[in-house]
């Protein structure tokens, strides 16, 4: 299967086939890679269908693509590099870059590829998702066709406004831990006894009072099971799958969607990590190996514009690179342990090096483990948030603008795991299916701080009354106060609780 | 490459042309197209289209960012833009910039307002040539061979010399069966039109009846536009006297002179005279004012003049009073004394201020001439 409508000329297949080589040599372990030529206006339809050549037709990836057009034609944005996540993996490169840039590219592409493959958090990804997508846009091109574009269409953006509402760590947890999987259905009727030999010795091995404890806790537990769901369930999607009445059609977009957002996340969840994995190698393969000196200008030049920092914002290829550089630096010097931690002597620690020699198998192990938020949660140290002058902004209302507020190292890493954690958004779960027993759903908002947008919640309600088709409830909190919102027909109310 | 991008583009701009439809008053009234406009192209700024989700309060939640500068100093946001790759999710209104063409703006302001194809008179004397790939011919490069056709021949040559076997069909061309798609040349006569826009620009005409005018003349010109291929416009402008200026003098002007209307009908008429014949052309004068008149002596005069000359030259004459609070509204008066509401080729039409826009492009358009 061909996407790009060239094969990849001489000079660049003869490039190609360097920069492979030396990501070889440095260890790294990639799928198969292959390359598409394609112009600017391929990259921007590709950049809007998520780097997938066949998408099912929505309108999103159009605004996308007219935004992305738009964006190119007046000089304030190009994209570089794409590459997506299946074996093997498809990268593309822009037509009018320059041969430097093609090789940086190449070189990014390989260490993506290498992450793609590696890293935990991607070992549950569909790896052929290519041909996923096409079979999902099949799909949802049929039930246009039977029921109606808009109709169709309609039902997509109710079902795309909760497709955050997953839980990514899911994938991760064995199969019949999960609600509704083995453990549950085997449920026992009875307590386990211990085995007994000797008649007599029954009352002391299996004592009644114990036996009725359990018994007890046993018919809890089934009280609980009866309740949908038994505990609150982070992948609402799922349990709509479940539970909501949806026509056949329905459901089987509903599952498309929740399909390509389990794809999608870990992509989220480690775009730091990966994205300073990245930019490392294509640095570390330009400046060992593949550069020559007329290219210096032009790599640096670029490797600049992709390093560069805006006020208010916080560069992923920046701080993954440099956090990565600095574990390697650590390790290397033996910066880590006991010793190091009890050191309080500043001119020893400036000074430390105990020839470790560990910084590159570290890394690799880094990059094999870590997501974003394990990533900067175990590696961010004071010393590296000061070197990077990384601060918390707030909004001041009195002036009407975002604020430096603190450089504080304590602040910055919560802020930025905050930030990380479930990306920086609420946490929702759904915990009864059929609440004050008339089939209405309740979801709760795990309230850590900050309150939801009443206006996106009201909106996001209306999505989730159309699909559950009864009445919608979200227990959070409002300055401080418990609050319960519902939804349904048109109606929004907010009363305390 | 198959990519389905142009049919989610189309898609998603039959959304936006719904929205702007939609809002179309807000967007005349606002006059905001006009500053953006380009040769053909105008950029409309729509509210960002977004699909809701659950998400925190905007800017209740603050960042994380990397640079110099103290706490207290002022974080330059930009734009988000793309959030690709950005930690976190950045609040901040966004807006849209859709571009549309001057048709496509044509289609929206006729849909919305229901106006009628205009019937053009005049002889079509306007040349146009068009080369359409219609055409059949026996030579030609390869990329326009025409598969259909050349089979077709070959076929037709093994049947006749008896070659073609029904048992096994095989079919092979030779030089002389190629068919290659080629051009037909198409004259076609066109419409000519030419609009002439007078405006009063004595001194009771202030700024806000300018941007009036310079808003309903952006929509005749873009509506007429849509209906003839080619269009002239002219400017005149008058207080006692009238001249002909470019547009951009035409906005800008501002005399304190008296008004002498007949002074601009008079140049309209010379105008006509010398270069537009009626037989040739569709002839669309807007005359717009606050109403004010030096003397009732003029008005007759005025009306002289339309009735003897310019009326019967023109599609239909179009009298647009912008209101003004020194202008009495008197010629409005006189006009609808003298040709009724249901004249067949004078319009005439109130503007009290710019939420009346749209009901008086209507007034001028709807009539189909």
């Amino acid at each position: 299967m061909r996407y790009g409508d060239s094969e990849l000329p001489l000079e660049l297949a003869k490039i190609r086939d360097e920069i492979q080589g030396y990501a070889k040599e440095f260890g790294l372990d990639c799928f198969e890679t292959i390359f598409e030529m394609v112009d600017h206006d391929q990259i921007n339809s590709l950049a809007a269908l998520g780097g997938f050549p066949v998408r099912y037709p929505h309108w999103r990836f159009g605004m996308d693509y007219d935004q992305l057009s738009k964006g190119y034609t007046w000089g304030l944005q190009k994209i570089y590099e794409m590459v997506i996540n299946t074996d093997p993996s498809y990268a593309y490169l822009m037509k009018s870059n320059s041969l430097v840039d093609q090789k940086t590219v190449m070189a990014h592409v390989y260490g993506h590829v290498d992450f793609f493959k590696n890293n935990h958090w991607f070992s549950k990804t569909n790896r052929k998702m290519l041909d996923s997508m096409a079979n999902h846009a099949v799909k949802i091109r049929e039930f246009m066709d039977q029921h109606g574009q808009d109709k169709v269409e309609d039902f997509i953006d109710r079902c795309l406004a909760i497709e955050d509402l997953i839980d990514p760590y899911l994938p991760f947890v064995p199969q019949k831990k999960r609600p509704g999987g083995e453990d549950e259905a085997k449920q026992p009727q009875e307590p386990g006894r211990l085995k007994v030999f000797q008649p007599y010795m029954e009352s002391f091995i299996n004592p009644p009072e114990f036996l009725a404890e359990q018994r007890k806790r046993m018919e809890e537990d089934s009280k609980k099971a009866k309740k949908i769901p038994a505990e609150p369930q982070k992948d609402i999607l799922a349990f709509l799958l479940n539970y909501a009445p949806l026509e056949q059609w329905q459901h089987e977009v509903l599952a498309i969607v929740r399909d390509e957002a389990y794809y999608f996340a870990p992509q989220w969840q480690t775009k730091i990590l990966n994205e300073g994995w990245a930019s490392y190698w294509h640095s570390k393969i330009m400046t060992h190996r593949a550069l020559k000196d007329s290219e210096l200008i032009d790599y640096a030049d670029q490797h600049a514009g992709t390093m560069a920092t805006q006020p208010g914002r916080v560069n992923p290829y920046k701080v993954g690179i440099e956090l990565l550089r600095d574990i390697e630096d650590r390790w290397d010097k033996g910066r880590f342990g006991k010793d190091w931690d009890e050191c309080d002597d500043m001119v020893l620690k400036a000074k430390w090096d105990k020839k470790a020699g560990l910084g590159r198998q570290k890394i690799f192990e880094v990059r094999r483990v870590c997501n974003d938020v394990t990533f900067l949660d175990e590696y961010l140290t004071e010393d590296f948030v000061e070197r990077q002058k990384l601060y918390t902004y707030n909004f001041n209302r009195r002036t009407n603008q975002y604020e430096i507020a603190e450089r504080d190292f304590k602040k910055v890493k919560e802020k930025l795991l905050f930030q990380l954690t479930n990306r920086g958004q609420p946490y929702i779960y759904v915990t009864d299916g059929n609440f004050q027993n008339k089939g209405e759903l309740l979801l709760l908002h795990k309230h850590q701080g900050l309150d939801l947008d009443v206006r996106w919640s009201k909106e996001t309600m209306r999505s989730l009354w159309e699909i559950w088709q009864r009445p919608v409830n979200v227990e959070t909190e409002v300055d401080g106060q418990k609050k319960l919102f519902s939804y349904a027909n048109g109606e929004f109310v907010e009363k305390f609780v | 490459m198959i990519y389905n991008i142009k049919r989610d583009h189309a898609r998603f701009r039959s959304i936006v042309k719904g929205k702007i439809k939609q809002d179309l008053k807000k967007y005349v009234t606002h006059g905001e197209m006009i500053g953006r406009k380009g040769k053909d192209m105008v950029t409309i700024p729509l509210p960002q289209i977004e699909i809701p989700h659950f998400r925190f309060g905007e800017k209740e939640q603050g960042g994380v960012g990397q640079g110099d500068g103290k706490p207290g100093d002022p974080v330059g946001k930009q734009d988000q833009g793309e959030s690709e790759g950005q930690v976190g999710n950045k609040p901040g209104e966004h807006t849209l910039d859709v571009d549309f063409t001057l048709q496509e703006l044509a289609e929206i302001l006729g849909e919305q307002l229901e106006l009628p194809k205009i019937e053009p008179r005049g002889h079509k004397t306007l040349k146009s040539k068009t080369e359409r790939y219609t055409g059949i011919a026996n030579q030609g490069p390869n990329s326009l061979r025409h598969f259909k056709r050349t089979f077709r021949e070959t076929l037709r040559r093994q049947i006749a010399s008896g070659i073609y076997n029904p048992e096994n069909p095989v079919v092979i061309p030779i030089k002389k069966d190629f068919r290659y798609r080629s051009w037909k040349t198409d004259v076609r006569h066109e419409n000519n039109a030419v609009i002439i826009y007078m405006m009063d620009v004595s001194g009771s005409m202030g700024d806000e009846q300018k941007d009036i005018v310079r808003t309903e003349a952006f929509w005749i010109d873009t509506w007429l536009r849509s209906q003839y291929k080619d269009i002239e416009t002219r400017y005149l402008i008058h207080d006692a006297t009238a001249r002909e200026v470019d547009e951009d003098t035409f906005f800008k002007t501002r005399e304190s002179g008296g008004t002498l209307i007949s002074s601009a009908y008079r140049l309209c008429q010379k105008i006509i005279e010398t270069d537009y014949a009626p037989s040739d052309w569709n002839i669309y004068p807007f005359h717009f004012s606050d109403g004010d008149n030096w003397s009732g002596e003029d008005t007759r005069l005025c009306l002289e003049i339309m009735e003897k000359s310019l009326l019967p030259m023109c599609n239909v004459f179009c009298y647009g009073q912008v209101e003004s609070r020194y202008g009495s509204g008197q010629f409005y008066k006189d006009l609808k004394e003298h040709f009724g509401n249901e004249h067949e080729s004078v319009i005439l039409s109130k503007v009290e201020n710019k939420e009346g826009i749209l009901a008086s492009i209507k007034d001028f358009l709807g009539r189909g001439k």
